[in-house]
């Protein structure tokens, strides 16, 4: 090489080297505007659920009682099955015991009851069906929940003692505290409520 | 040999040393432990070679942070943080129906109702959707204890915790399933023994709720919902269902067991009861000093959280003298919204007994009430939401205690 082309080339370099990056550059923004992925409506992913698939978990029970199973009960078909499952904690006569009483007229002085609080009758076979006894939940028919259901309506004076619990009854059931429930009326501000 | 039976070197304690024993009460390092002497430890961890590198970090031995556990709920250590994001091992845990065990490869979630396309996800499908993080705090809605004058800040407020979430936004979810227009709330159901449910307004899916796969980082700690949870910013954390199996998508709340029987908030009137009252509303306290410390006259740090499930925390106040006078504490950036802030005032002790307060407000313009005032506007029955002003009494020794007396009813 010689003494020229060398100066040249060292002269060169930076030079070219300049023109890169900012071409570099260029081309980055440029491809940025007209590459950035949009993401689309839908990615495809997971799979169609059947309606077995949903049957399986769908064990939800509405106010209305879309969800109740076919089966029945009542307060004297219940009342082995509390004496079996339930009334070791929850009192022989729901009263309470380690676990919380279930049966209660008085809302001022007693504690929170599904005779002087809850809403709905429909809730009581939802929870029982899904989440008692503690110890094994899920373990009871259809049957045994709504003779439980049942028992309770009928020890809280609900309904009567030979009252037919079933999917097309429960839901009739108007509870005691059923117009009680108003939606939060905090908005956040300087009041405080 | 000296005798052993009368002074036990430290060190020989059964594997406890004698600082770790002082510690356990609290889980704070207590300053009584042994007299140093100045210089002595600074040669002594020279003269042989440390610990080599190992697979999982351990905190140092002197130190012991702990959860305070009930049956039903543990209680993050509020005393001994000092930032806002809390390590996953002292989040809080609060469960219906204990902790499962699930196995993430055959973890599934199913979506369906009103949506065009009922459709399963594994936690791949939902790793793969766009990531999103966020830190915010989650704090039960049942997260006061009134309790005795010796009561740690854990035991007054400890059900609330803060994480950096990451996970997919709810709405990109809802969009991929084709929601109903229609749609007004969905269920979120739980995969645990108490199969946890509740409603939750479809806005929020499109506001800011996500399905979320990781804290701080790393997977989610089994007791705060692994594999996968909802995760509803500023809104008790009941709410945010963890174990997630199953959303119902409809156009009416189900009126669920834990959105009727419970979480619901009986009025003044002795007949009303509030109902999907789900916003945490502006919180403070000061984590220290705190129960059980002894402090020395002269100055002191007053520190502590602030928290708005509305938004951001705009201002706290800060009173060293029972609430007569009041001033602004400094506010640690980022102030992030719906998230723990730090507060830090100087403070001067004179040594005279006195009571230490904190209030928040929060950028709505709501101020955190005193307990009289948020009775007054509830009445006695409220179960739920309850953020009173707390404070701590400092007595002739330094002793603080917990100020008990500002709750009673």
């Amino acid at each position: 090489m010689t003494v020229i082309w060398r100066r040249l080339v060292v002269l060169q370099i930076p030079i070219l080297g300049f023109s890169l990056v900012i071409g570099f550059l260029q081309s980055n923004l440029e491809s940025a505007e007209q590459n950035f992925v949009q993401p689309p409506d839908r990615f495809g992913f997971g799979r169609p659920a059947t309606t077995t698939d949903i049957e399986k978990l769908d064990i939800d029970v509405t106010p209305a009682g879309t969800g109740l199973p076919p089966g029945n009960g009542t307060a004297q078909t219940g009342t082995a099955t509390w004496n079996r499952v339930c009334g070791s904690c929850h009192g022989p006569n729901g009263e309470g015991g380690t676990a919380a009483p279930v049966v209660g007229l008085e809302p001022q002085t007693g504690p929170p009851t599904v005779g002087n609080f809850w809403p709905y009758a429909t809730t009581l076979y939802d929870y029982i069906n899904r989440a008692m006894p503690r110890n094994a939940p899920g373990s009871l028919t259809a049957d045994e929940v709504y003779g439980l259901v049942a028992w309770i309506l009928a020890k809280n004076e609900i309904i009567e003692d030979n009252a037919v619990m079933d999917a097309r009854t429960l839901p009739q059931v108007t509870m005691p505290s059923s117009n009680r429930f108003v939606p939060d009326d905090r908005t956040g501000g300087p009041e405080i409520r | 040999m000296a005798d052993s039976r009368q002074s036990l070197p430290i060190g020989s304690s059964g594997g406890l040393t004698r600082r770790e024993i002082l510690v356990g009460a609290t889980g704070a390092v207590s300053t009584i432990a042994t007299t140093p002497v100045s210089g002595q430890q600074a040669l002594e961890t020279t003269r042989r070679p440390g610990r080599g590198p190992n697979e999982l970090g351990q905190r140092s031995q002197f130190v012991r942070p702990r959860r305070d556990p009930s049956t039903t709920s543990s209680r993050t250590p509020l005393q001994d943080l000092r930032g806002t994001l809390t390590p996953a091992d002292l989040h809080f845990e609060r469960h219906h129906g204990g902790v499962p065990a699930i196995d993430p490869d055959r973890y599934e979630l199913l979506i369906h109702g009103m949506v065009e396309r009922a459709t399963i996800f594994t936690l791949a499908d939902i790793k793969r959707f766009p990531a999103t993080s966020r830190i915010c705090f989650l704090e039960c809605s049942g997260n006061l204890r009134r309790g005795t004058p010796e009561t740690l800040p854990q035991m007054v407020c400890g059900l609330t915790s803060q994480t950096e979430w990451t996970g997919v936004r709810l709405s990109t979810v809802m969009e991929e399933v084709g929601a109903s227009s229609d749609a007004k709330w969905f269920l979120a159901e739980g995969q645990d023994a108490a199969v946890m449910t509740r409603s939750i307004p479809m806005s929020k899916a499109f506001d800011d709720a996500m399905i979320v796969y990781a804290q701080n980082g790393d997977a989610l700690m089994p007791g705060n919902g692994f594999p996968a949870r909802l995760l509803l910013p500023g809104w008790e954390g009941n709410a945010s269902v963890k174990w997630l199996r199953r959303i119902e998508v409809a156009d009416q709340p189900f009126m669920t067991r834990e959105e009727t029987s419970k979480y619901t908030d009986p009025l003044g009137d002795g007949r009303t009861v509030r109902q999907f009252s789900f916003v945490m509303d502006a919180r403070s306290i000061i984590t220290d000093p705190a129960y059980p410390r002894i402090i020395e006259p002269g100055w002191h740090e007053i520190r502590g959280l602030a928290w708005s499930g509305r938004g951001r925390i705009t201002r706290v106040e800060v009173s060293t003298d029972g609430g007569a006078n009041w001033q602004i504490a400094e506010l640690q950036p980022p102030v992030l919204e719906k998230a723990h802030v730090r507060f830090r005032a100087p403070w001067n002790w004179t040594g005279t007994p006195t009571e230490i307060l904190s209030r928040a407000t929060d950028e709505t313009g709501y101020t955190q009430p005193t307990w009289e005032v948020l009775r007054a506007a509830r009445g006695p029955r409220t179960r739920y939401h309850q953020n009173p002003i707390t404070s701590w009494t400092i007595g002739e020794t330094g002793q603080v205690l917990f100020g008990a007396d500002r709750l009673r009813s």
